[in-house]
């Protein structure tokens, strides 16, 4: 880490925001799952600008850090991240959610193209992480794997069965960041199930945790940087905004999965701001 | 490798400890094996298989859901996985865990349902397992893996190590499983195996059932109807082939297993038959949709009408034979 400084990064994160808005407005009435993908732009900017070893032309290398996209309605974010780091060109962006299309809402797994598993059914990425860890402890291979996963998601009981085997085999390659932005597809999620202090929780559990703004560039990375010295799986929980970056987005329930009109989509996009 | 000797050994401890049993004989020529096991390692033989490879065990604990995610996260990694738990729980509880991370990901995972069918009788409705060839079925990309006895599980479970993609080991008896194989034979996934030959109608019959149809055809011979009986030992990818056969031959058939009638290898088979232009008469054995009263292994079976005698009977009733 220490390649690129945080304005770098921040511009990363507005390119992907962009990218964001210019797929879901493209995709038309089906639009696109485009809240719960702004609230993790920013983090998506730090992994894969600056945190994950990486290399869009070499993308199936053995060493390479695992992203799993556990959250798999924010695909069209991760889309935008891989674009942003060379994985997807402009045709792989413009054929978003397109009949017989290798880019649907939910993602497909695609190594070639950075994409890890086949997303789209909660749950389940932390699993499937714990997998990925093991066997780079079994193989002696010092790659890392971060999954991603919702707030909402949360409330499946497998992400509980995976937590407390990850403690269990002390997986320190296994990063889990949690994209708080308390809400869900039904509104906001106190109202709906209340979850517990998840960085408490998960701390109980044996993870090392700690609570991040998740829009903030400089704590994101602070926190990769400090983080993974203990024998111990971690946990990053981020404190975010769903929407985050468009005035009309944040913090409306309506823009968890939403299509954009233009007038809508040429605010968001000067709202965003310019690219640097 | 299969002897007399062997097949009455594992005959005696029943297919689900033959099934940890062979594991911890193949572990060692095998460094890409790995076995999770939902809190079931005694009670699928793998003690000693997790005493003597630890590297390559990992029991989870008693949580199905998660051992399927882990199973397809080590499968994605080039490892060849053996997710094991009672079958009820195997299938139904990590049911598109395994649709979608296996399935759809076509990765090298085995799970496997021990205890299946009537197996634990009287424990009840909550732990019979009836429905994995229906629920396997109609995920694409998975096989459907059904031993007679106790040396077919042997060999389907090293057959399995060399097969890409996801499968499911349906295991069912309890000990002293019935002999059917006492000595080494071929056995190609996909393709059923002739056990007994007759022109009158044909058993196609999977899992524990091979060795009760071959003793119903004993007793129609007696009857004068000659039948004969094929160990169907894979549902999917499904014997197509002799299915066509027998249907040019107007040989009736008779499907029995120890599974719900509803979507299983009677209706597989009947699937193929509906694609013929005259297909021939089919009768279908097996375990009437309803949740039934709890007994012993064999009052379970009698109960379905799934010994040698009720099925002969039911075959007799059905006026198959012209």
């Amino acid at each position: 880490m220490g390649k690129k400084t945080e304005a770098e990064l921040q511009a990363m994160a507005r390119k992907i925001r962009k990218t964001i808005l210019e797929m879901t407005y493209h995709a038309g009435a089906a639009g696109a799952h485009v809240g719960g993908a702004l609230s993790c732009a920013d983090l998506l900017a730090v992994l894969y600008g600056e945190v994950m070893r990486i290399d869009a032309k070499n993308p199936s290398a053995e060493h390479r850090d695992r992203f799993i996209l556990s959250k798999g309605h924010s695909s069209v974010g991760h889309y935008a991240a891989l674009y942003a780091a060379g994985f997807l060109v402009d045709e792989d962006i413009q054929a978003f959610e397109s009949n017989g299309g290798a880019f649907p809402a939910h993602s497909v797994k695609n190594v070639d193209r950075g994409i890890e598993l086949s997303s789209g059914s909660l749950g389940l990425g932390l699993s499937f992480g714990i997998g990925s860890a093991l066997a780079a402890r079994k193989k002696g291979l010092d790659y890392k794997v971060y999954v991603l996963l919702g707030n909402g998601e949360c409330n499946e009981g497998s992400v509980w069965e995976a937590v407390m085997l990850a403690s269990q085999l002390k997986l320190s390659q296994l990063y889990m960041i949690i994209d708080d932005n308390k809400q869900q597809l039904d509104g906001m999620s106190e109202t709906i199930l209340r979850m517990p202090d998840l960085c408490g929780t998960l701390r109980s559990i044996g993870f090392e945790a700690c609570c991040v703004n998740g829009h903030s560039i400089g704590e994101l990375l602070h926190a990769f940087t400090e983080s993974g010295k203990q024998d111990k799986p971690v946990a990053i929980v981020m404190n975010t905004m769903k929407g985050k970056g468009v005035s009309f987005m944040e913090n409306n329930p309506m823009w968890h999965h939403a299509h954009l009109k233009k007038e809508e989509y040429e605010q968001a996009m000067e709202e965003i701001g310019k690219d640097d | 490798m299969i002897n007399q000797a062997a097949a009455m050994q594992w005959s005696r401890i029943g297919s689900r400890k033959t099934f940890g049993t062979v594991l911890a004989n193949l572990a060692e020529s095998h460094p890409e094996l790995m076995v999770l096991a939902a809190d079931v390692a005694s009670s699928s033989g793998l003690v000693e298989f997790s005493q003597t490879y630890p590297a390559q065990f990992l029991n989870v604990g008693i949580a199905e859901q998660n051992m399927i995610g882990v199973a397809a996260g080590l499968a994605n990694e080039g490892y060849k996985v053996f997710a094991v738990s009672f079958a009820p729980f195997a299938s139904m509880r990590c049911y598109e865990m395994i649709r979608t991370y296996l399935g759809y990901m076509n990765l090298d995972v085995t799970v496997v349902g021990i205890a299946s069918g009537f197996s634990m009788g009287v424990c009840g409705n909550t732990h019979f397992g009836l429905e994995e060839f229906s629920l396997m079925r109609s995920i694409p990309n998975m096989k459907i893996l059904s031993p007679a006895d106790c040396s077919e599980t042997a060999k389907l479970t090293e057959e399995l190590l060399s097969c890409h993609g996801p499968a499911y080991l349906r295991l069912t008896g309890i000990e002293g499983n019935p002999v059917v194989y006492k000595e080494e034979y071929e056995l190609t996934i996909g393709k059923a195996i002739p056990h007994r030959s007759g022109g009158d109608l044909a058993f196609l019959a999977t899992g524990t059932m091979v060795y009760e149809a071959v003793r119903a055809a004993k007793v129609l011979d007696k009857e004068g109807i000659s039948a004969a009986v094929y160990d169907v030992h894979t549902i999917k990818p499904l014997d197509q082939e002799l299915i066509y056969a027998l249907n040019r031959q107007h040989t009736p058939i008779v499907t029995v297993e120890e599974h719900m009638l509803s979507g299983g290898l009677g209706s597989a088979v009947a699937d193929v038959l509906m694609a013929c232009q005259s297909p021939v008469r089919l009768l279908k054995l097996g375990i009437p949709e309803e949740f039934l009263k709890a007994g012993d292994y064999r009052y379970m079976l009698n109960q379905c009408g799934l010994n040698p005698r009720a099925i002969a009977a039911a075959v007799k009733e059905a006026d198959l034979v012209c």
